[in-house]
């Protein structure tokens, strides 16, 4: 969880370097183990533009046969709208139920759990993040939807809908963002909490008032994370919130989302380049290029953090 | 107010100030509260989930579940011998394209990059996104992958190992750098300073004082990539193999399944008796998935050296 974050800016590297001159023997075999260890570490931006590349070419095709307009449009059979409107419908409930919770955990975590009981308490909150998103796609079709949502709190939702799906994927992330703003709020000096405390301010006070706006832009980088983590997810919204790509803002009723409109592209009978085949890559292009932008949001929001000490 | 009922045995007791003794009022005690409950909603959660699936999986634990194939004529004895064998032959799989590659690069970025030079700032950047790329996306580059080997379809054992390798290769890049920057400096210096080249520093100081962080890294990336279903969906997994692939070279060409796979397809379906099989093929996965986290668990406390 924490380790995407970490690696997020120039950082690390111990930089070794053999402190007097070693280079007086030839080392063609050290030179060659040094060859291959750049490799395997370009490799890594081998494999995202071999994302860019796969995910391009049957875009091309695709809009050689089906026009921009109609691709993005509200309604008929090749518009991504709907689909959109889908994600952004379970990302925003997740997100109401995931950032206050996961703040919460955080702030516990970071101001008044005992390093001890911090020990045991974090992984126990990461472990939900372990679970994998097909048993919580199960548990929000069977438990969720007839259990909590019709039975307990009587509402009339459909088999499939997209309140169920967004909780349940706001369960998944709360991890993510509870770990990740954790770090952030720990990272906050001791000397502004004894500041804080020295100036008469008890811990509810200086976590809200103090540690809590210190530490913002690196909140800020765990919600936007667990954000990108939310419209990336496949299975919960593939099994929980239909398969009909449906144009409106109601979550009693099931909306498809991008992923699960890709992920039911391949699992059916799809001859490969026709133009539906061709839309789930348009889609998937679409939703990498969501995340991209997400994800540059969250790590200017951490280089920012970064400055502040 | 309350300053002045502190008494001199708390100031001694706490040099520091803690604010805990002003937290006795309504609004600290709620906002504490409410934190706990932020605590523990996700535990419940957790809780509510493994008992509601192991009460509706009950029917159903028995060996049947783990050594039939999948039957939709016989729903009542359904197994999963395909996906569970699957699974377990796509980690292994998994583990041997991403973990040396993994542990390559890492190496390479935390002991030899310079980390003024463009390129090597370029690749933790890219690493970093790559972490956030949707799981799904792995699945069509997989797939891209193995019509570039010549493989004329993906839903093979290779393709879904591919498509999970790429999928927790920056999980395994990052966990690795943390475990090699764990190591102190002062052993690399000690090294250096008898003798020894840089890389054979790393060889023999670093990389076995790192081990067990690289072990709990890499068993926590391979219990993810053991609950993914939906890379290996866009792969072309099928869910009605009926035969347990070959082990070995000629089962990396055999049509692949693994656990999620069989749960997914099963939650799609109406009848009674395969949602009942399919929580207890979800009590089977996770118990599972928990055995390999406690593994990383065990080895972060019982062979991590704190320096």
């Amino acid at each position: 969880m924490s380790h995407a974050l970490n690696s997020a800016g120039p950082s690390g590297g111990t930089g070794l370097r053999a402190p007097i001159n070693l280079g007086k023997k030839a080392r063609p075999g050290e030179a060659v183990i040094k060859a291959l260890l750049l490799a395997s570490a370009v490799l890594s931006v081998a494999i995202t533009v071999g994302i860019v590349v796969t995910l391009i070419r049957p875009v091309i095709d695709f809009f050689q046969e089906i026009s921009v307009g109609e691709f993005f449009a509200t309604d008929g059979t090749y518009a991504v709208l709907p689909l959109i409107v889908g994600t952004l419908l379970v990302t925003v409930i997740a997100l109401l139920l995931a950032v206050p919770l996961g703040l919460g955990a955080a702030m516990y975590l970071s101001e008044y759990a005992s390093p001890r009981a911090r020990r045991w308490l974090k992984p126990t909150v990461e472990l939900l993040a372990g679970i994998p998103s097909v048993v919580y796609g199960f548990f929000a079709l069977q438990f969720v939807t007839p259990e909590l949502l019709q039975e307990f709190l009587s509402l009339q939702v459909n088999f499939t809908n997209s309140l169920a799906a967004g909780l349940v994927l706001g369960v998944m992330v709360l991890p993510t963002i509870a770990s990740l703003a954790e770090d952030a709020m720990s990272a906050v000096p001791q000397s502004m909490r004894q500041g804080s405390l020295a100036m008469g301010a008890n811990r509810m006070q200086t976590t809200l008032r103090v540690v809590f706006p210190a530490a913002l832009s690196g909140i800020a980088a765990a919600i936007v994370l667990g954000m990108s983590r939310a419209v990336g997810e496949t299975m919960i919204v593939t099994l929980a919130a239909g398969a009909q790509k449906v144009w409106s803002g109601d979550v009693l009723e099931g909306h498809q989302a991008m992923t699960g409109y890709i992920a039911q592209t391949f699992g059916g009978e799809n001859p490969v380049g026709s133009t539906p085949y061709n839309m789930a890559f348009a889609v998937a292009l679409t939703l990498f290029v969501m995340t991209l932008i997400l994800n540059a949001i969250s790590m200017i929001f951490v280089r920012r953090f970064r400055q502040v000490y | 107010m309350s300053v002045a009922t502190t008494t001199a045995s708390e100031v001694v007791a706490s040099t520091l100030a803690t604010g805990k003794s002003k937290d006795r009022n309504v609004l600290s005690i709620a906002f504490l509260l409410a934190l706990w409950f932020s605590l523990f909603f996700g535990v419940i959660v957790l809780v509510a989930l493994i008992v509601d699936t192991a009460i509706k999986g009950s029917p159903r634990f028995d060996t049947e579940l783990i050594t039939n194939f999948q039957s939709v004529v016989l729903p009542e004895t359904t197994g999963f011998k395909a996906g569970i064998v699957g699974s377990i032959w796509l980690m292994v799989l998994t583990a041997l394209l991403a973990v040396p590659l993994g542990i390559m690069a890492a190496t390479y970025l935390e002991e030899f990059a310079d980390n003024d030079k463009w390129w090597n700032r370029l690749i933790e950047v890219n690493l970093a996104n790559l972490a956030a790329v949707p799981s799904i996306v792995f699945g069509l580059l997989a797939l891209a992958a193995m019509s570039l080997l010549g493989f004329d379809r993906g839903g093979v054992v290779l393709g879904g190992a591919i498509a999970l390798a790429l999928l927790i290769l920056p999980v395994v890049i990052i966990t690795t750098r943390e475990a090699i920057r764990a190591v102190p400096r002062d052993i690399r210096f000690g090294s250096l300073a008898l003798g020894a080249t840089v890389w054979q520093t790393t060889w023999r100081q670093v990389l076995p004082s790192a081990i067990p962080g690289i072990a709990t890294g890499t068993i926590l990336g391979l219990s993810r990539a053991i609950g993914e279903a939906a890379p290996l969906i866009v792969v072309g997994f099928g869910v009605s193999v009926l035969f347990v692939p070959d082990v070995g070279v000629d089962g990396l060409n055999s049509p692949g399944t693994s656990l999620p796979n069989q749960i997914f397809n099963l939650a799609n379906q109406s009848r009674e008796e395969l949602q009942t099989a399919a929580s207890a093929a979800i009590i089977v996965l996770l118990v599972m998935i928990l055995g390999m986290n406690a593994l990383a668990i065990f080895i972060r406390n019982k062979f991590q050296r704190s320096w």
